[in-house]
């Protein structure tokens, strides 16, 4: 943690989608990424893919982490990614997915923009990991 | 660099250009202060709210009516939201923007949330500087929240030209807090969730606490902390001269039902014309730059010093030779500063 110290703080937004109501993943999960030192704003539930785009753009956050249960992804998902291109965010926001995403659905969310997708039994020392690894350069 | 660009781009009015400013100027990222200086010259249009209090009292919802009521007379709006951080990892979750419910894609409503990164007095040059950034952007109003629980969360607000404090009813623990140093700074105060039994006696508790305050509060209590210790520094005057024959306003508010919000936007538009008739705003201004000149002096002879102390072998050695006997922290302080003291003596005599 203190060697982590002198690297910028991280942002991350921590985002629920559409008609969703199971949140405590992303409250785990908020909380791991605050005790692993990153600023994390949490969107609340029930957004719409505009309001995702929305904080995510005011906010210049390095990470966008979407937990998404409702087997809406294919629906929702692209019209954020879409949202990010719209303006000129996409290219330097980290996009993760955690979640129930079923196995054939990961290639194509991979290809329009999604990095990494977590589901279920995914530890939260591989997933930061991968956030600071992977964080765009700025 | 690109910063050029990100100037002229957030003039222009994008909001990617605007974010990533403001993330320069929270990351103090090498070259910020360019861009502030650069900002500096298109600001001064937008009116600016502090909003404060407890946690719980409101605050988040209370700004989410607040840009929506503006958004509805035309105005363009910016908020930012400041909560804490950890002070053992640093990190932070920021929450203000669940409340957020009545702008759904509006970007007209640029919302930033911002973390006190643990560095004393940081937090408020990175809020002004932020501040200067949404006002060049353009923005009409801009709604500045903090929890109120200190000195840091005081001069964040003081970046306001119009301070609301909220005070939740039922609460005397929380008007005794208020006694401890908010009072004076509020120019508004919000009694919200005047729905819930004990919002009178509250009303009535806050009138008369600032009826009782007003001659007795001594004019010094604004001015404390790291200034006095600097004289050169010292303020010119009064903290908010403006607000001099301002009386304080209570306004009772149901923020989530948005009740009581027209009202509370009435007064602080009475609040910035009183400040436009009296000079009020000008010479807040004044004591704003006064303040920030100051800190930004403090942050670099600072620097300037940690610098010279880092060459000459950092603070260990000199309090090793302090604890040994064979200096004393008088002589270690005379030892970093007068080689500076003299390069300046020098170039004062060319």
């Amino acid at each position: 943690m203190s060697v982590e110290q002198e690297q910028r703080t991280l942002r991350c937004l921590v985002a629920k989608v559409g008609l969703d109501g199971h949140d405590r993943g992303a409250h785990v999960i908020s909380r791991a990424l605050r005790d692993a030192g990153f600023e994390v704003i949490y969107s609340g539930l029930h957004r719409a893919p505009e309001e995702i785009v929305q904080a995510t753009v005011q906010e210049d956050v390095d990470v966008l982490g979407i937990s998404i249960l409702s087997g809406a992804h294919d629906t929702l998902i692209p019209q954020i990614l879409e949202g990010l291109q719209e303006y000129g965010a996409l290219e330097d926001t980290l996009v993760v997915l955690g979640g129930i995403i079923p196995d054939e659905d990961r290639a194509p969310l991979k290809s329009e923009g999604v990095a990494e997708i977590f589901g279920p039994g995914a530890s939260m020392n591989e997933m930061i990991e991968f956030i600071r690894e992977n964080a765009p350069e700025r | 660099m690109s910063q050029r660009h990100l100037v002229e781009d957030l003039l222009d009015g994008d909001h990617r250009a605007l974010a990533r400013v403001i993330t320069n100027i929270e990351d103090r990222r090498p070259g910020y202060r360019d861009l502030v200086a650069e900002l500096h010259q298109h600001t001064g249009e937008a009116d600016v709210i502090g909003v404060t209090g407890s946690p719980g009292s409101g605050k988040s919802t209370l700004v989410d009516k607040l840009a929506a009521t503006y958004r509805d007379r035309g105005l363009t709006v910016g908020v930012i939201a400041i909560d804490p951080s950890s002070p053992f990892t640093g990190g932070a979750v920021l929450g203000d923007r669940i409340r957020m419910a009545s702008n759904i894609g509006d970007m007209d409503v640029f919302f930033r949330s911002m973390s006190a990164r643990g560095t004393l007095g940081g937090i408020s040059t990175a809020t002004a500087d932020a501040v200067k950034a949404l006002d060049a952007f353009g923005k009409d109003r801009i709604l500045v929240e903090t929890v109120g629980a200190g000195q840091n969360e005081i001069d964040i607000v003081k970046t306001a030209d119009t301070v609301t404090v909220l005070v939740p009813p039922g609460s005397g623990d929380d008007v005794q807090m208020l006694k401890a140093g908010i009072l004076e700074i509020g120019d508004v105060f919000v009694v919200n969730k005047a729905d819930l039994p004990g919002s009178d006696r509250t009303v009535q508790e806050l009138r008369e606490m600032l009826h009782h305050g007003g001659g007795d509060v001594p004019d010094t209590v604004g001015h404390h902390g790291a200034s006095d210790a600097v004289e050169a520094f010292d303020s010119t005057g009064d903290e908010r001269a403006g607000d001099e024959d301002w009386d304080p306003v209570i306004v009772e508010t149901v923020a989530n039902e948005g009740e009581g919000v027209d009202e509370l936007v009435e007064v602080f538009a009475d609040h910035a014309d009183h400040l436009d008739s009296t000079g009020g705003r000008a010479a807040n201004a004044r004591t704003r730059y006064a303040a920030e000149i100051r800190r930004l002096l403090r942050e670099d002879v600072n620097d300037l010093v940690a610098a010279e102390l880092a060459r000459q072998g950092g603070l260990d050695s000199f309090v090793g030779r302090v604890l040994d006997r064979e200096t004393n922290p008088y002589a270690v302080a005379d030892e970093l500063v007068d080689p500076i003291a003299e390069c300046v003596e020098r170039r004062r005599e060319n």
